[in-house]
């Protein structure tokens, strides 16, 4: 017999917590099949971040750490700093990198910090109970903008791929989304460029994935990954932002 | 026996250096010794002050209210510590920069125009070494043969040029207390 | 060994080079810098790891980091940076990762000063942050003591798995005094804890969540019995001339020296002074006050800040003899106004 489809050794066998519909399964199992791809599971060190994924440490099959609420590129920095020749990847939500840490994640990225993030975009604050985040659409309808969001309260949503881009410390910046199985699959390639571009040590990479939360949007599944593709890709365009070897 | 003397000036005349300098010849001669800085913003274009203290015993308290002497680099400071010095203690002036006589008749006092005597040295920037040569020389807090040997150890790092000027503004105070005071 | 002058923030962070500390993160604020640039200039030339974080806050979260991995790292500032630390020192004593922290105090509240004072004494020694939890504090009161409270202070944090704070007011920072330098201690420890690389074994998580209430209050059992083996074992404290003492003066710090010498001019003049100087700030040395409290007539708790170490003190008599406060804020109060001011508190009761 031959073995098609396997759980990549990089996840453990606990049951993901999260909610029907939700990406961050497919973003996980991503994460953990590249992993494996390079063969990296026992030298990485991954950060979870304050969230829905604070439990991702249950998931990852490697050595895992929680960051308080923002910090994770800052833990990320101590630890790549100790240990240069190991894998250290944080992932973060849009609160987490967007809001609470914006200093940390835009300080790593000018330092060209060797380590890469993964920037899960819902545009809401899931773990939290749906309210709104810095990534949250003008006129979307969170339990903190139950009128919408409004450019004169809050601002315009935040387009960190297009802002880390600028920093001459990033080396690898990209955007993806999981809307249908063909940009699940560049969403893959992404992330391996991400983590090859950190072995490479060119510099500091990213990778914004524009993701579902079907439970705090009031919506099923597939409604969630139409509005994902319909709404957020037109204001959150997808592609590389920054991808260079350094000479 | 214990003294403790303060060095008090502008920022920038070298007040902490004097001070670090004693220190060190101190500590070489086999002393106890403590040096406080001022810090901060006093360091930055305001007046600087140092205290340090020389002791055959274990220093207790580096910090005084009444130093037993004080070497006066500027006018500002005399205002501020004139009345401060111990009772009967010595008070060691730069009258260069000091445009009055201290009012303290409790006091040995030693004065010297510093910029005066700095005309005939080619660095008109060794004023402190001027004076803290006077001074050593007249009170004999550290040995004076002693301080001479230290200075190149004190001034590790420093130009071989600056070392020599800085000890030929030292040697000229020496000369100068030997003459006057 | 030789003596060699060196200013007490340089001694300190040499202590910690000689105590295995081979990284440093931080933020420069005054009159904390010279840490921050002793390290620069000599860590890169040991192999080491410096940086300049963004802020206080990211600078104790490399330290999380780092000390995940099994490093002795640690990081030094004043009152305002140490206050962005706290959430940071809070997570770090949960996840019970070792390292050093360094508070050079000015006076606050808000910006304050930048002259040495000890009012940080509650944060220090109360947990600062958010949660039930105690880092140990350390409180020299020389520059040799800067030095050999940073190598036993990396000591203490790796066998307890505590964060350790060394806390001196501003002047001993910037003062210079002669030291000698002790042997360095070995770098590596066995941590089979750290999260370096899950090669050879199961995966490490570090990790300072936990949902379940059960397993909390398990948690919170587990710091507290190990709060209490340190409260057993490593309270410290230095007695000057207590036995036959009336008046026991309490003060930590370059303050306790201050107070020595005045309490040696009180001596002469006849009044039966002692010093008990605390050297760990946390855990309090409170024994030793305890036991001296039944033939004292007055304790005095002499302090550069409005009142705070006196709460210990008070606590550590338990009634038994009336403890008073001396204190100033913005400079260290000299020994000549300490000894008036001794005088006039227990004038009266000596006739």
């Amino acid at each position: 017999m031959k073995v098609v489809a396997k759980k990549p050794e990089s996840l453990t066998e606990a049951k993901y917590h999260y909610c029907p519909g939700c990406t961050h399964g497919i973003i996980h199992r991503l994460i953990a099949e590249v992993m494996d791809e390079l063969q990296i599971r026992e030298e990485t060190i991954g950060i979870c971040p304050v969230g829905c994924a604070v439990l991702a440490y249950n998931y990852f099959n490697c050595d895992m750490l929680e960051a308080a609420h923002g910090r994770a590129p800052a833990v990320a920095t101590g630890i790549k700093r100790l240990l240069p020749q190991n894998t250290v990847f944080t992932y973060q939500g849009d609160g987490d990198l967007a809001s609470i840490g914006l200093g940390e994640i835009m300080h790593a990225s000018i330092r060209g910090e060797l380590i890469t993030v993964f920037f899960v975009n819902n545009a809401i604050y899931g773990m939290t109970g749906g309210q709104m985040a810095p990534t949250t659409l003008l006129g979307q309808v969170t339990t903190t903008s139950p009128y919408g969001r409004k450019k004169e309260d809050s601002g315009y949503p935040v387009k960190m791929a297009e802002i880390l881009a600028l920093n001459q410390g990033s080396a690898y910046i990209s955007r993806v989304s999981l809307h249908n199985p063909a940009n699940v699959i560049k969403a893959k390639k992404a992330i391996k460029k991400a983590l090859e571009t950190q072995k490479n040590r060119e510099g500091f990479s990213m990778v914004e994935i524009l993701s579902t939360c079907p439970t705090n949007w009031g919506m099923n599944p597939l409604e969630a990954l139409k509005w994902l593709e319909q709404e957020m890709i037109p204001y959150y365009p997808l592609g590389d932002f920054v991808s260079k070897k350094e000479a | 026996m214990e003294k403790q003397v303060l060095f008090a000036g502008f920022g920038g005349q070298g007040v902490l250096s004097m001070g670090n300098f004693l220190t060190h010849v101190a500590l070489n001669s086999g002393k106890e010794v403590a040096f406080v800085p001022s810090y901060g913003a006093e360091m930055r274009g305001g007046t600087a002050n140092c205290l340090v203290t020389i002791s055959d015993e274990e220093i207790s308290s580096p910090l005084t209210d009444s130093p037993a002497m004080a070497v006066i680099m500027n006018r500002p400071s005399l205002d501020k510590f004139e009345g401060k010095i111990m009772s009967r203690g010595t008070l060691v002036i730069n009258s260069s920069l000091v445009d009055r006589k201290p009012a303290r008749e409790d006091l040995l006092i030693y004065e010297l125009e510093v910029n005066k005597l700095l005309e005939g040295l080619d660095n008109e920037r060794s004023g402190n070494m001027v004076l803290l040569g006077a001074y050593i020389e007249k009170t004999g807090i550290v040995d004076i043969d002693k301080a001479l040997e230290n200075f190149s150890q004190i001034f590790h790092g420093k130009s071989d040029e600056f070392i020599k000027s800085n000890r030929k503004a030292f040697l000229a105070g020496i000369e100068y207390a030997r003459r006057h005071w | 060994m030789k003596k060699v002058l060196m200013k007490g923030n340089e001694a300190l962070a040499q202590g910690a080079i000689d105590g295995g500390c081979r990284s440093y993160f931080g933020y420069p604020i005054t009159p904390s810098s010279e840490i921050a640039e002793y390290m620069a200039r000599k860590l890169p030339l040991l192999g080491g790891v410096f940086l300049q974080a963004e802020s206080e806050l990211a600078a104790i979260n490399m330290v999380y980091g780092a000390a995940a991995t099994g490093a002795r790292v640690m990081t030094a500032t004043s009152g305002p940076g140490m206050s962005l630390k706290q959430e940071g020192i809070s997570f770090l004593a949960e996840a019970e990762l070792p390292c050093l922290l360094v508070n050079i105090s000015r006076g606050g509240p808000g910006l304050g000063g930048i002259q040495p004072a000890q009012s940080d004494y509650f944060q220090a020694t109360r947990g600062g942050g958010h949660g039930d939890y105690h880092i140990m504090v350390l409180a020299p009161n020389n520059v040799q003591e800067m030095m050999d409270f940073a190598i036993e202070g990396f000591a203490l944090a790796d066998h307890y798995r505590i964060p350790v704070m060394i806390m001196a007011e501003g002047t001993l920072g910037q003062m210079m005094e002669p030291v000698i330098q002790r042997e360095s201690v070995p770098l590596l420890t066995d941590k089979p804890w750290a999260t370096d690389g899950c090669k050879n074994r199961k995966p490490n998580i570090i990790n300072t969540l936990h949902l379940s209430p059960d397993v909390l209050e398990q948690r919170n059992m587990i710091l507290s019995d190990k709060y209490q083996e340190i409260k057993r074992s490593e309270k410290k404290a230095e007695t000057f001339m207590i036995e036959d003492a009336d008046y026991i003066v309490v003060a930590f710090g370059l303050l306790s020296r201050v107070a020595k010498k005045a309490i040696m001019e009180l001596r002469q003049q006849g009044m039966k002074m002692g010093l008990i100087r605390p050297i760990t700030l946390w855990p309090f040395p409170d024994e030793v006050i305890h036991q001296a409290a039944p033939q004292v007539k007055k304790f005095i708790s002499i302090e550069i800040s409005m009142g705070q170490m006196i709460e210990d003190v008070r606590l550590a008599v338990n009634g038994m003899a009336p403890v008073e406060f001396m204190g100033r804020i913005g400079s260290v109060p000299s020994p000549q106004e300490i000894t008036r001011r001794l005088a006039q508190m227990v004038e009266g009761e000596i006739k």
